[in-house]
């Protein structure tokens, strides 16, 4: 891999097409990120934190003697806590994705690709990657001299210990990614004898493998390429929305300058002209040119800069988090923070708010007791040897709890309306149970032809939880 | 096909085909020269100043319009598509269908096979063969007889016991497997309107429902002479032909007066259709021990 890509300089343009082929294919330089320290490097890693003890964790966790979360594809079921999802509860995943949606809109809307620069698996993964590179290949001028040198023992030795961490931790997180579908003890007693079902092991390598690679090998061309969030999220940037921001004014004319000299009186801005800023950029771009779609937000060349206005003695924020308005009308924070809100960020969070109130309730108010009635289709009405009629039904009964409960059944809406044979049932627990149903009615009770009743399936002992189907009884000619 | 389509639509589709994928190709290497060169703008020129590059397709990209059109020729080399040539790994959907067919039999057959020796009294007892019957019950009867096996007008009730064709395990068997013609022949023309209704009166009388005994009377002569070949001197009826019981409460066509004139007169036409070659011995096993056990296992 070493022969393609070049090594880029401090502040070198990284976007000039290479002259000597005169291609017009762009060749990837890789890029060798200097790491930093700083105020929203330290958000990161508290979102890398977070975020992975919540993904490696939770199949760990425990409840009512199983897989606390648990989307069992095999058996239909999705087990969050105390809850199942069967998949008739289709509609709350799709809440939820607009509700993931949304939260993209808002957040973007007020302080841009917040996701991207702090919660996105691609930033976290390559966050967590390029700590075990710097970890084994040292520091971004080590890795450069290493990646131009040529392949001896100790590159190898080095090369190879680095792949081969970031590929136990790709199968860790592969294996643990598919631990939220299949049981994780299983996964456990077959990763003993390794004796994993097809499916799973591909999905172990298949999601590794992605993580590998994008992490570990396309790290930024996955943003700049591949990624549609990244292409759509300035749509929902505005003049007010927080970007992050070089202030051109107070920067240029850029230049170095000796410490303690008063760059007004040399005839220049505050920006020294370090390079740092693009040395740590991940993107490998100069936030010095603006506003750029390639720019995820990570706010590391915040922290840099910052470090180098201490050294400076100058005050923070040359490159800071403001917006496109602030930076015009020399806005402070306040002003800043008086137009969050707005017509745009009111609307999305609006609506945000209400969907996610609608979930709320719509979880609270779920019923978990499931009746489907389906009427015989080609058996109508049938005449007994008493003048009755009886309509036979079958009743599609799901008990979504994880406990036993015992059911009764009854029905109404004709006079004399009852059914025959046995009205109570034991559900299994979490289990499904299809009855068929004789309901009859005395002869003469009604007039001949369809006539509306009602099912109604209720707990034994828990008297709030009721079903209530509707039906049609036919009594023929 | 053959007989309506000539020989010439295959050469024409081929022709297409053949035509399409090469127009794909030049295409593609018309497109593919330029790769090297100055940056060259499209000319066109949108919102004040918002152009266009003319740079060549991404490799990725261009690589998969590539892994199209090896994969279309591939594709048409193994499986049928181009003209009417069947493609050399010899492909049907007919095929499929049988292997999966096959495979199934595979996996399920041992579930069936395992009731097969068992005799009908001793599987009806087995929980697990109920449900297995069950289910074949619903998919394959329960159309007819409704799920609840007790029938509908026209189609008999399977949980009492009244049997037209003999209810042991063997007639429930030869019904699933043969099916049953059940044919009621017309009298209204022989018999005349009002020898019709006597013998409706009769036939009403048997089963001590309401009639009128004068008619009763002169029907109980008809009946004789016209009615006994089927129903037996005792209207007991006749298990081989089919020929049902009148002198108990059920009745597949109705009791009422206009039902049995209506039999009577037009006559009635029942029809059980073959499960047999369908269904196989050992599904026709389980379904008839099903069935037999809905009138007679204990406590029913």
């Amino acid at each position: 891999m070493s022969e393609r890509n070049q090594a880029v300089g401090g502040s070198g343009d990284q976007t000039t097409k290479p002259e000597a082929s005169n291609s017009l294919y762009e060749v990837r330089k890789k890029l060798h990120v200097r790491s930093i320290t700083g105020a929203f490097t330290n958000w990161r890693w508290i979102l890398v934190w977070v975020t992975q003890i919540i993904f490696y964790g939770t199949p760990w966790l425990v409840w009512n003697d199983r897989q606390a979360v648990l989307l069992h594809l095999t058996e239909r079921k999705f087990y969050i806590f105390g809850w199942v999802f069967w998949p008739q509860d289709v509609f709350y995943l799709a809440i939820l994705l607009i509700i993931s949606a949304y939260g993209l809109f808002f957040f973007t809307a007020v302080a841009g690709r917040l996701w991207c620069g702090y919660a996105c698996p691609q930033t976290v993964y390559t966050e967590i990657f390029m700590w075990i590179e710097e970890k084994i290949e040292g520091d971004h001028n080590k890795r450069r001299k290493l990646a131009e040198a040529p392949l001896d023992g100790a590159k190898f030795a080095k090369r190879a210990t680095k792949f081969g961490a970031w590929a136990l931790l790709s199968l860790w997180t592969g294996f643990t990614f598919v631990a939220y579908f299949s049981p994780l003890d299983e996964l456990l007693q077959s990763a003993t004898t390794f004796s994993f079902g097809g499916w799973e092991i591909f999905w172990i390598l298949f999601y590794g493998a992605f993580t590998f690679v994008f992490a570990g090998i396309m790290r930024e061309q996955v943003c700049k390429y591949m990624c549609p969030y990244a292409r759509f999220q300035g749509v929902m940037f505005d003049p007010d929305t927080l970007v992050i921001t070089y202030d051109e004014e107070r920067g240029e004319p850029r230049g170095n300058r000796k410490k303690g000299v008063d760059p007004r009186s040399v005839g220049k801005g505050d920006c020294v002209d370090c390079g740092i800023c693009v040395q740590v950029c991940p993107t490998g771009i100069d936030i010095r040119k603006g506003l750029q779609y390639e720019c995820i937000g990570c706010a590391a060349c915040i922290d840099a800069c910052d470090q180098v206005m201490d050294r400076m003695n100058y005050p923070r924020g040359l490159i800071r988090y403001s917006t496109e308005n602030a930076v015009k009308k020399h806005w402070g924070m306040k002003e800043i923070l008086a137009h969050v809100a707005r017509p745009r960020t009111l609307i999305y969070g609006g609506v945000l708010v209400a969907i996610c109130l609608g979930l709320f309730i719509g979880l609270a108010t779920r019923l978990d007791l499931r009746v489907d009635v389906i009427r015989d289709r080609a058996s109508l009405g049938q005449e007994l040897s008493d003048g009755s009629i009886e309509n036979v039904f079958r009743l599609q009964i799901m008990n979504m709890v994880e406990h036993q409960r015992s059911i009764s059944i009854a029905v109404s809406g004709i006079e004399g309306i009852r059914i025959e044979g046995e009205t109570k049932l034991e559900m299994p627990p979490a289990g499904t149970q299809s009855v068929n149903v004789q309901v009859r009615v005395p002869a003469s009770a009604a007039a001949p032809g369809s006539h509306p009743i009602m099912f109604s399936v209720s707990v034994i002992g828990d008297e709030a939880v009721v079903v209530e189907e509707k039906s049609t009884f036919i009594l023929p000619l | 096909m053959a007989d309506f389509v000539s020989g010439f639509w295959n050469v024409y589709v081929m022709g297409l085909v053949a035509l399409s994928l090469l127009f794909c190709l030049f295409i593609l290497l018309s497109n593919n020269k330029r790769q090297t060169g100055p940056v060259e703008l499209h000319g066109h020129v949108w919102d004040e100043n918002l152009a266009e590059y003319n740079n060549p397709l991404p490799r990725w990209w261009l690589y998969l319009f590539w892994i199209t059109l090896i994969f279309g020729v591939v594709y048409l080399v193994m499986y049928p598509g181009f003209g009417n040539k069947p493609g050399v790994l010899g492909w049907t959907s007919v095929g499929q269908y049988q292997v999966e067919q096959a495979r199934a039999a595979e996996r399920y057959g041992p579930i069936f096979a395992k009731y097969s020796q068992m005799d009908v009294a001793a599987v009806a007892a087995d929980p697990d063969a109920e449900g297995m019957g069950q289910r074949l019950f619903l998919t394959y009867c329960s159309q007819c007889h409704g799920s609840a096996a007790t029938g509908a007008r026209g189609f008999p009730n399977l949980t009492d016991k009244v049997w037209h064709w003999g209810g042991e395990p063997e007639a429930i068997s030869a019904t699933i497997v043969g099916g049953r013609m059940g044919v009621m022949t017309p009298f209204g023309a022989v018999l005349g309107g009002e020898g019709v209704k006597d013998v409706t009166h009769y036939v009403r009388s048997l089963s001590n429902l309401a009639h009128d005994s004068l008619r009763s009377q002169r029907g109980a002569e008809l009946f004789a002479q016209n009615c006994t070949a089927c129903h037996g001197a005792d209207a007991k009826g006749n298990p081989m032909l089919g020929a049902p019981d009148l002198t108990d409460d059920y009745w597949l066509w109705g009791s009422s007066e206009a039902s049995i004139t209506e039999t009577v007169t037009n006559g009635r036409m029942n029809q059980m259709p073959a499960f047999g070659e369908f269904l196989g011995e050992d599904k026709v096993h389980l379904l008839t021990a099903y069935i037999w056990g809905l009138s007679n296992k204990q406590g029913k």
